[in-house]
């Protein structure tokens, strides 16, 4: 089981007990049950996992979770303030932009961290940040969409 | 337990759902246990059966007949609270069927949206369902909903004018609430529903609405549940996490075909809270967590005898050479005289074409939780077939059916991917040494990519006959492998002969989404195009020339139109290519087209335009998320998914190595959606995917001259070579 290591998600704090090499992944999904973070690959090749670690979108199945300490993680679970969804994923749910929805979690993600770094991305850019996130069931044209929409939200709140 | 599930898929399904499942009569237990679980109310039942024979659509072209079990297809309940819940043993795999039946029952009910819920894939509670696959939710279930919801919307008129004396004929049923037009009074449906325990099976003629006369249904509502599933608070089966579950990992062999040879598990006995299966060449363990189990199976010794198996490299002419002889029937097809066609053909043509083996490649892999209470068995898992899987289930562990619940949670995907019990066999084989403890099984995405089954690799034949101007009249079309559907061509041609040959499985194979449409379009529709060429005349005029069928014409002539087509060349490297199909009640025409840098070496798809008719739509959104869905994952099978393998071994079991459609490969996507209100609907999930490949193929040699006759195309090599 490894020491004790505190992580700080979503605003909280968690002392979770695992060797120090565990992916932050399975800590996350299976210790804390914050289980909208997905398992595609734990190949870093899908982005189902992604989360944002100090604000940056990160494949959570290659990081171990000893590199997850100190900086403020977000997940999934912690976009949403006081019972109002955030932007990107209101904006998922006005363009229709999933089917399965297995990788929803992980897109939204990417998306977050594009937008934070970039208020107005090209199509190119968007296409570009999301390039390593699989989605099986093709709905990739209202993913963008959805994107695009949620950085022109975005900017009239300023 | 792996050897038994193999034996029974040794030869290729033609089509799975032609499968007959044993209908299972459970209709009165059901009944008993039905207002115990959701409480008073009124419920009414379907017949499968009667709905079908009523309601289908019409008859599908080809050598399979569907019949579903002459038992429940579907349920209904209306509770005090006027809530609404539909059963159905369909599952919800991201197809949206949750909406899409949702409106129409609250079509037919006269209830507010938002008042019906789904019950969906549960062995317990729902209508024994032989599985979600075939694009059938749409024709079977939709039919037989709008049957028990007019009958239930009948009965609460007729308990109102008993309440009231009146004529039900003077009472409108609307807005979950039943008015008498005269007094402006009006009683819910809830408040009818109170007290009563009130169940019917439906009589054989209930009129439902007709198309033209929906409200609710036929609008694009979007997918009820969007919010949890953004907000990340879906439970999908890998994310479950019962109290005191444990984690299981399988041993699995180097190698197909594998068998142990010694086993040694005295180390991993002794390690702490690490339980240990062996039975045959079933090696598994269990942990509190996923790395304690993958600690008990390392320290287990083994050896395995592994046997030579066939590649990539051999396998189009190993499959000509196993081919079984076969004089069935139902493998054949027969019209006119191909030997008299082809003897009086002004131009004669044959071709050979190729398909690779692919994955299905789910998001989330299967898995499944397993759980044994006093002897009944609990299964929670992402599969198309949960009773299927109940009744493999039972067999294995000789235990009864009703001894067995599969769960099926919202699924992350399946594409015709999960219609086995692998994962949920082996976490119920753990779950039994683990003394009610349940456990949970996912497997890794290489697990996925090896020990799950493909969409077989096949090869085609075609041999045809036109006259002078282009009118074909002769077509002899062999199948080997790969699979039958949509075999048949849907070209007018006098003189025809199609067979299918069964080989024996050379990898583990079964469903995939249009299963071998796609080879089948794929091979048609490219020989078509050189035929076209060889009339030289325009690939869709000589298309138009050969079909009699006015639905198929019309979806070609809208896509044509949206397209743009015929198109006049731009730019040095430019192709316009086009292919069209039917299958399992819908009709398909997709154009492409394709930008080509021989310098470079890259081939681009520039844009898509798809057509695609289905009946009835019932709802526009959900049906363009699966068309223009099925044309994006058709790029893959197209152009660059292939299963590598060599002696046993999956060699590029991994996203890195096995390429799928990623953002960049998306290219500009059109979907025209042709609403047919005088034809019942069809379902959407496969035909969508079947014409891509070839209208890829076609452009292709539009822009090259180059013909390519092997899928996946990979257009780059051709360039490069």
């Amino acid at each position: 089981m490894g020491q004790t290591i505190e992580l700080e998600i979503n605003g909280k704090r968690y002392p979770v007990h695992y060797s120090p090499d565990t992916p932050l992944l399975y800590v996350l999904r299976d210790e804390l049950g914050l289980t909208g973070t997905k398992y595609g690959c734990g190949e870093g090749m899908c982005g189902a996992c992604t989360v944002l670690i100090g604000g940056t979108a990160r494949r959570s199945c290659q990081i171990p979770v000893s590199a997850a300490t100190g900086k403020p993680i977000t997940t999934i679970e912690g976009l949403e303030k006081n019972g109002a969804l955030h932007p990107v994923q209101q904006a998922f749910v006005d363009e229709g932009a999933f089917q399965c929805a297995y990788c929803t979690s992980g897109m939204i993600m990417s998306s977050v961290s594009l937008l934070q770094a970039n208020h107005n991305p090209t199509q190119e850019q968007i296409v570009q940040s999301l390039q390593g996130n699989l989605c099986r069931c093709g709905t990739h044209p209202r993913i963008l969409a959805a994107v695009r929409k949620a950085a022109s939200k975005m900017q009239e709140r300023g | 337990m792996r050897k038994q599930a193999e034996a029974e898929t040794f030869i290729v399904e033609p089509e799975r759902y032609e499968f007959r499942a044993l209908p299972m009569h459970h209709f009165e237990l059901a009944r008993r246990d039905f207002f115990k679980i959701l409480g008073a109310g009124i419920a009414v039942f379907a017949v499968a059966k009667d709905a079908l024979a009523q309601e289908t659509a019409p008859a599908t072209k080809g050598f399979h007949s569907e019949e579903l079990p002459n038992e429940i297809g579907a349920w209904l309940h209306i509770g005090e609270d006027g809530t609404v819940t539909g059963f159905t043993g369909k599952a919800e795999i991201g197809q949206n069927i949750r909406t899409e039946l949702s409106q129409t029952i609250a079509d037919e009910l006269g209830v507010p949206f938002e008042n019906v819920r789904m019950v969906t894939a549960d062995t317990m509670l729902c209508p024994f369902d032989a599985g979600t696959f075939g694009s059938r939710t749409t024709p079977t279930m939709t039919p037989q909903f709008r049957r028990v919801s007019a009958a239930a919307r009948g009965m609460l008129l007729d308990m109102a004018a008993k309440q009231w004396n009146l004529s039900a004929d003077t009472l409108v049923a609307a807005n979950g609430k039943i008015t008498d037009s005269g007094s402006k009074r009006s009683v819910a449906y809830g408040e009818l529903a109170k007290g009563n325990a009130l169940a019917q099976t439906i009589p054989t003629q209930i009129k439902a609405k007709p198309a033209t006369a929906w409200s609710v249904a036929g609008k694009p509502i979007p997918k009820v549940d969007a919010r949890e599933f953004v907000a990340g608070k879906h439970h999908y089966t890998t994310d479950m996490r019962p109290a005191g579950m444990l984690y299981g990992k399988v041993l699995r062999p180097p190698s197909f075909g594998a068998t142990l040879t010694s086993y040694d598990d005295s180390a991993a006995k002794g390690m702490k809270d690490v339980v240990i299966v062996h039975d045959g060449d079933f090696v598994a363990a269990a942990a509190p967590t996923t790395e304690a189990a993958q600690a008990g199976l390392n320290a287990i010794k083994v050896q395995w005898k592994e046997v030579p198996q066939i590649s990539n490299a051999e396998i189009f002419s190993y499959l000509k050479e196993k081919a079984l002889p076969s004089g069935e029937e139902r493998y054949q097809q027969r019209k006119g005289s191909v030997a008299d066609g082809l003897a009086g053909a002004a131009k004669r043509s044959e071709g050979t074409y190729h398909v690779e083996y692919i994955a299905h490649a789910p998001l989330e892999p299967r898995a499944a939780v397993a759980q044994w209470t006093d002897g009944k068995l609990n299964v929670w898992m992402g599969t198309q077939r949960p009773f299927a899987v109940r009744d493999e289930l039972a067999n294995i562990f000789h235990v009864t059916e009703k001894d067995v619940r599969v769960i099926v949670p919202d699924t992350g995907s399946a594409y015709g991917g999960k219609h086995t019990s692998d994962a949920g066999l082996e976490a119920a084989r753990l779950a039994r040494a683990t003394s009610g403890k349940p456990v949970k099984i996912i497997w890794t995405r290489e697990e996925e990519f090896t020990w799950a089954y493909f969409r077989p690799a096949g090869v085609i034949e075609v041999k045809s006959g036109m006259t002078a101007d282009g009118k074909v009249t002769a077509w002899e079309f062999h199948n080997y492998h790969s699979g039958m559907s949509a075999i048949e061509t849907p070209y007018d041609v006098p003189n025809q002969y199609t067979q299918y040959h069964q080989v024996p499985l050379v990898l583990r194979s079964g469903s995939y989404r249009g299963l071998a449409a796609t080879a089948n379009h794929f091979a048609r529709e490219t020989h078509m195009d050189i035929l076209a060429h060889e009339a030289q005349m325009d690939p869709l005029e000589f298309r138009l020339k050969n079909l009699a069928e006015p639905r198929m014409k019309a979806v070609l002539e809208a896509a044509a139109k949206a397209f743009g087509w015929p198109c006049k060349k731009t730019a040095e490297g430019q192709g316009f290519g086009l292919a069209c199909g039917y299958e399992k009640g819908s009709y398909v025409a997709t154009f492409a087209e394709l930008a080509v840098d021989r310098k470079a070496g890259t081939v681009r798809v520039v844009k898509l335009v798809e057509a695609f008719e289905c009946g009835a739509i019932v709802n526009p959104d959900g049906l363009r998320n699966q068309v223009v869905g099925a044309m994006i994952q058709g790029l893959g099978g197209a152009l660059f998914e292939i299963i590598e393998f060599e002696n046993g071994k999956i060699k590029n079991p991994h996203f890195a190595s096995y390429r799928l459609p990623r953002f960049k490969d998306v290219p500009e996507i059109e979907a025209v959606l042709i609403d047919r209100k005088d034809i019942p609907s069809a379902g959407a999930g496969e035909t969508p995917i079947m014409a891509i490949a070839p209208s890829l193929g076609n452009a292709f040699f539009d822009a090259t001259k180059v013909r390519l006759t092997k899928l996946p195309l990979q257009p780059e090599r051709s360039l490069n070579s």
